[in-house]
């Protein structure tokens, strides 16, 4: 994959609220000094007056951004995914969900990708804690195609949803072609061996990982699963019926994200054997994006040693 | 309206609060009677409203931020022809549209959930902005108590509505001086409220938070105010209007019993008559 083109999934985040505006004018863009790194500053360049800037104080944003929702227009709120589901999580439960209300979280810097900056800023619990929120919408695109997408459907569908997004540029896996609908997964590779479900950048890296699992002689099955609730349920248990074997990929904890969601699925509708590829119950660490996802496995060689040890032991 | 009538409807609203606490074995009395008199006045006087219309789009908003007092304002929205008395002793019972807590998902003419202290301060101020971005001249009303200003969202809520200069928001602080633990000078002391929302760019206008005309010309002046917000600090007596609630921390969260139910509305049947 080493000719394939990569984009940040913020920067996918930026550039959509920019390109979406005029055909959305009540949408409104609020960030919490981080315009810079979450990119909704290319939104704020061209539409300054659309754009409120709530200074370093995520909570106050987040019921803002209710309030804002109350008269009409579509907040977007936007910073990293630590401050946007973790520091605030009470006002995005209490001033957002509760009352349904019809904001929008756009939550980047999620998972280790973010690098260098350790452990602090990098979010492993996100979809966890969103998911819990009755009513929410939780997605986590694969790439900037499908974050694109995302946007766009977030736009149109009426109620709260946080929609995750990476700091790192991830390979562009989808074309245009590409149909994207809150609530769908997507078989990316058919197989039979194994059912390999991703979300986010573990996509590309389930894709890569198929190929070599190939190699092997096990046929992969991938799919992509963009949202994370309400969860394509259909889609997983009809794969793993066809497999008999299921295997997540995320750059989350292996609890309570894609893997806990598969698993309380398959659980009550069709047990299958599992296993969650993800960072295991520990906090991340600083250095490069890549040397992180290498060391947690969550790069496409981890993704095919860890699918590979699951199928064949 | 004149200050007769809207002390007829406070003292209707005091009557509603001890029989929905009643009926619920639960609730806050001593905070929403404190308040009485402001939930009476924003929605008989201030506010523009509509009780046929409740989601009319240019109406004033009302934050209850102090969720816990619900039953006040159940009482004015009651009076004010909302919905039926008769469902006032519902509160807090099991299916009832009358949440503990304002819950906008139930009960049609509040304009936001609240109850989590410090949100509705911050929801307000979004309403405000709100208006302003979409050139409407509706206002923004929100109502805290004084010891919700030990939670830090409310400063946040502070400096943004001080710093985007939103003159059509109204934060009026409840100032009964007694919240669950006992008096707020001793929990976790939030004096001076009146310093603090100056220095957070605030117009403040401090009142006797009982006293009509003085609420009266409070709102005059905050609306009078432009290019800041208006902080009024109410001055109030908590759990007003019931003799043995008056001034009792502990009467902050607790239901009167039957044979305080019965005291508690003979204070109010006679403070009617007295009315006149």
């Amino acid at each position: 994959m080493a000719d394939v083109k990569k984009i940040a999934t913020r920067q996918s985040y930026g550039e959509s609220l920019r390109d979406l505006a005029e055909e959305y004018p009540n949408l409104v863009v609020l960030d919490a000094d981080l315009s810079n790194a979450t990119k909704t500053g290319t939104f704020k360049k061209v539409y300054p007056d659309r754009f409120i800037n709530c200074g370093i104080a995520e909570s106050n944003m987040m019921s803002i951004a209710a309030g804002l929702s109350t008269t009409g227009l579509i907040p977007f709120a936007s910073t990293f995914a630590m401050f946007a589901s973790g520091r605030a999580y009470e006002q995005v439960r209490n001033s957002i969900g509760y009352p349904h209300l019809n904001v929008k979280i756009g939550a980047t810097h999620a998972g280790i990708s973010v690098g260098e900056d350790g452990a602090s800023h990098q979010c492993l619990e996100d979809l966890a804690l969103m998911r819990m929120i009755p009513g929410m919408v939780v997605m986590c695109p694969a790439d900037d195609t499908e974050a694109r997408m995302a946007i766009r459907a977030a736009l149109d569908y009426v109620g709260p949803v946080y929609i995750r997004f990476g700091r790192a540029a991830v390979p562009v896996v989808f074309d245009e072609n590409y149909k994207f609908e809150i609530g769908k997964g997507a078989i990316l590779r058919e197989g039979t061996d194994v059912t390999l479900v991703a979300n986010g950048l573990c996509v590309a890296s389930a894709l890569e990982a198929a190929d070599k699992l190939a190699a092997d002689g096990i046929s992969a099955e991938i799919i992509n699963i963009c949202t994370i609730k309400p969860l394509d349920d259909d889609l997983i248990v009809a794969s793993a019926r066809k497999t008999g074997k299921v295997v997540t990929a995320e750059e989350h904890s292996i609890l309570g994200g894609l893997g806990g969601a598969v698993a309380e699925c398959l659980a009550e509708k069709c047990p299958t054997p599992m296993y969650r590829i993800g960072v295991r119950d520990r906090f991340g660490e600083s250095g490069p994006a890549a040397e992180l996802l290498h060391k947690y496995m969550l790069d496409g060689e981890g993704v095919y040693k860890q699918v590979k040890e699951f199928v064949t032991k | 309206m004149n200050n007769k009538e809207l002390m007829q409807h406070a003292n209707e609203v005091r009557k509603m609060i001890i029989i929905g606490t009643h009926s619920a074995k639960a609730g806050h009395p001593g905070g929403s009677l404190s308040a009485a008199d402001i939930f009476t006045f924003l929605y008989f006087e201030e506010m523009n409203i509509d009780p046929a219309e409740p989601a009319k789009p240019d109406r004033d908003r009302f934050v209850l931020s102090k969720g816990h007092t619900a039953p006040g304002l159940y009482g004015a929205m009651a009076e004010r022809g909302y919905f039926p008395k008769e469902e006032i002793p519902t509160l807090r019972h099991t299916g009832a549209r009358l949440q503990g807590h304002p819950s906008i998902q139930y009960l049609p003419g509040l304009d936001m959930s609240s109850g989590s202290l410090g949100q509705g301060i911050s929801a307000a101020c979004g309403m405000a902005l709100g208006a302003k971005l979409q050139n409407k001249d509706y206002r923004v009303y929100t109502l805290l108590g004084d010891g919700e200003l030990e939670e830090g969202q409310v400063w946040e809520a502070a400096m943004f509505a001080g710093a985007k200069k939103l003159d059509n928001l109204v934060v009026i602080v409840d100032n009964n001086n007694l919240q669950i633990d006992g008096p707020i000078s001793e929990v976790n002391n939030p004096y001076p409220i009146d310093k603090k929302f100056e220095a957070f760019n605030f117009h403040v206008i401090n009142i006797n938070g009982n006293d009509f005309d003085e609420i009266r010309a409070a709102m005059k002046e905050a609306r009078e105010t432009k290019g800041m917000p208006t902080c009024i600090v109410a001055h109030t007596l908590k759990g007003k209007g019931v003799s043995f609630m008056e001034n009792q921390v502990a009467w902050h969260g607790v239901a009167p019993n039957d044979e305080q139910f019965e005291i508690a509305m003979k204070d109010l049947e006679r403070i009617g008559e007295e009315i006149g």
